[in-house]
């Protein structure tokens, strides 16, 4: 490790507020040796048992694991309660772990708008693994398919019927489902109606991110055969029942992008993604500050008083 | 997204099982635009020190109703001054009683707040140790 852990505390706190550009632009050559691992799932599926687990099972091989734990921002007081640390107390005290809670401060889609970049560094501190945990909201929240080389998607029985597992879009993000609980009932049922998923379709290589179409991987330009087929895994996060073999398919994935080229197609995809995410940013930014705020107060008038329509007043700015 | 939050981690250090006050504190400080990194229960202070060093945190929170306040706070400045955490602010609620007030104040506790402590008067305590208005 090249940082000490109290300097790379400080470091994440000023990437998280957006303080850190030019420490980010000297770490990031720095990038690139971590087995970045997303873990993403309704709330109440044992999400942060199983990270535990799964880095517990990471030490016994000498592996070194930071752990980025998002929970969300209270949208009325932009306060937040982050409580991941509370099914990781196995991992106190050990030097070869690092915890890091974050809250996403607004930003939807389960990550933080700082995420990419909290990896980055977590990643260039030399960890060998980097288990990014994403907000519990079940649905929609697929941003971590644009940071994570590895997704697991988890699912616990009885959470909900088949129709909700093919609705959403979450189980497409999927590299490796694990069905974690697997002692409670309904198992049976939860790992058919997933087989039936995955039997359906395959892997989804496009997202909808942000109202636009965004490219995860290539599989459609390698072989059929080639493609992978994400395992369903079943585990009991409190007592490690299954984290082996969970442990053994997220090597086999990691495999698996290496000898496709796959791993450097999706950084490809995610970067291409994130350059063009924060070229919005910037360009909205540059935009608002060289509007005359009094023009844009006529102009809202204007709208308000129904002489002109929103997306006039937006083609007025922009050419003017 | 810049602008700069309090953290504040919220422990229970010690045996005793009662965490309603904690969670309580968590909520108003949550409430108040803070975010509170929290714990659970039976935490050591070599855990309170870590989690706090990790998170980067402003302030630490301890509530202890066990009476064994006098043991535990000295330890955790202990190991905050082998971290390097002198900066970080300490502050006790739970059952402490007035004559061990002034001793651990010496000891650096910021503020403490015992039974019937305002939950406002806790959060403008923590704004103005951080000197932040968040």
């Amino acid at each position: 490790m090249t940082l000490d852990r109290r300097a790379l505390a400080r470091l994440l706190t000023r990437v998280e507020n957006g303080q850190a550009d030019a420490e980010l632009a000297a770490l990031y050559k720095n990038t690139g040796h971590a087995h970045i691992i997303g873990v993403t799932g309704a709330p109440g599926t044992g999400k942060s048992s199983l990270v535990s687990a799964l880095t517990k099972h990471y030490r016994v091989a000498n592996q070194t694991v930071a752990i980025l734990a998002v929970d969300p921002t209270s949208p009325f007081s932009g306060g937040a309660i982050l409580g991941d640390r509370i099914r990781m107390r196995d991992l106190s005290g050990d030097a070869g772990v690092f915890i890091r809670s974050m809250a996403t401060r607004g930003n939807l889609g389960g990550l933080a708008a700082t995420s990419a970049d909290m990896i980055r560094t977590l990643d260039a501190a030399g960890f060998d693994k980097v288990i990014v945990e994403t907000v519990g909201a079940g649905q929609s929240e697929v941003e971590i398919a644009q940071a994570a080389q590895t997704t697991l998607v988890l699912e616990a029985p009885g959470m909900g019927d088949d129709v909700q597992a093919i609705k959403a879009g979450i189980l497409e993000i999927a590299d490796i489902l694990v069905v974690n609980k697997a002692d409670r009932p309904g198992l049976e049922s939860t790992v058919k109606a997933l087989r039936a998923m995955l039997d359906l379709g395959h892997r989804a290589e496009q997202i909808v991110h942000h109202g636009s179409l965004m490219a995860i991987t290539a599989i459609q330009i390698m072989g059929e055969n080639e493609a992978w087929q994400p395992p369903i895994v079943q585990t009991i996060a409190t007592d490690g029942t299954g984290i082996t073999e969970l442990a053994k398919q997220i090597a086999a994935h990691r495999q698996y992008l290496q000898a496709t080229g796959t791993l450097q197609r999706r950084e490809r995809a995610q970067l291409e993604n994130e350059i063009t995410m924060r070229l919005q940013e910037a360009l909205l930014n540059r935009l608002l500050s060289e509007i005359d705020p009094q023009k844009l107060t006529d102009l809202l008038d204007q709208i308000v008083a129904r002489q002109i329509d929103p997306a006039y007043a937006v083609n007025f700015l922009l050419n003017h | 997204m810049t602008d700069r939050k309090i953290r504040v981690l919220v422990a229970k250090p010690g045996l005793d099982g009662h965490d309603r006050g904690a969670k309580i504190i968590a909520r108003a400080l949550r409430d108040a635009g803070m975010e509170v990194i929290y714990t659970g229960l039976r935490q050591t202070p070599e855990m309170i020190v870590e989690a706090a060093l990790q998170e980067d945190v402003d302030v630490i929170g301890l509530s202890i109703l066990s009476g064994a306040h006098m043991a535990l706070t000295p330890r955790i400045f202990e190991l905050m001054r082998a971290n390097g955490l002198e900066d970080v602010k300490v502050i006790l609620g739970g059952i402490i009683p007035d004559s061990d007030i002034e001793s651990l104040k010496a000891m650096g506790v910021s503020g403490i707040f015992g039974p019937g402590a305002n939950t406002t008067d806790i959060v403008a305590h923590i704004q103005q140790v951080t000197h932040s208005d968040a």
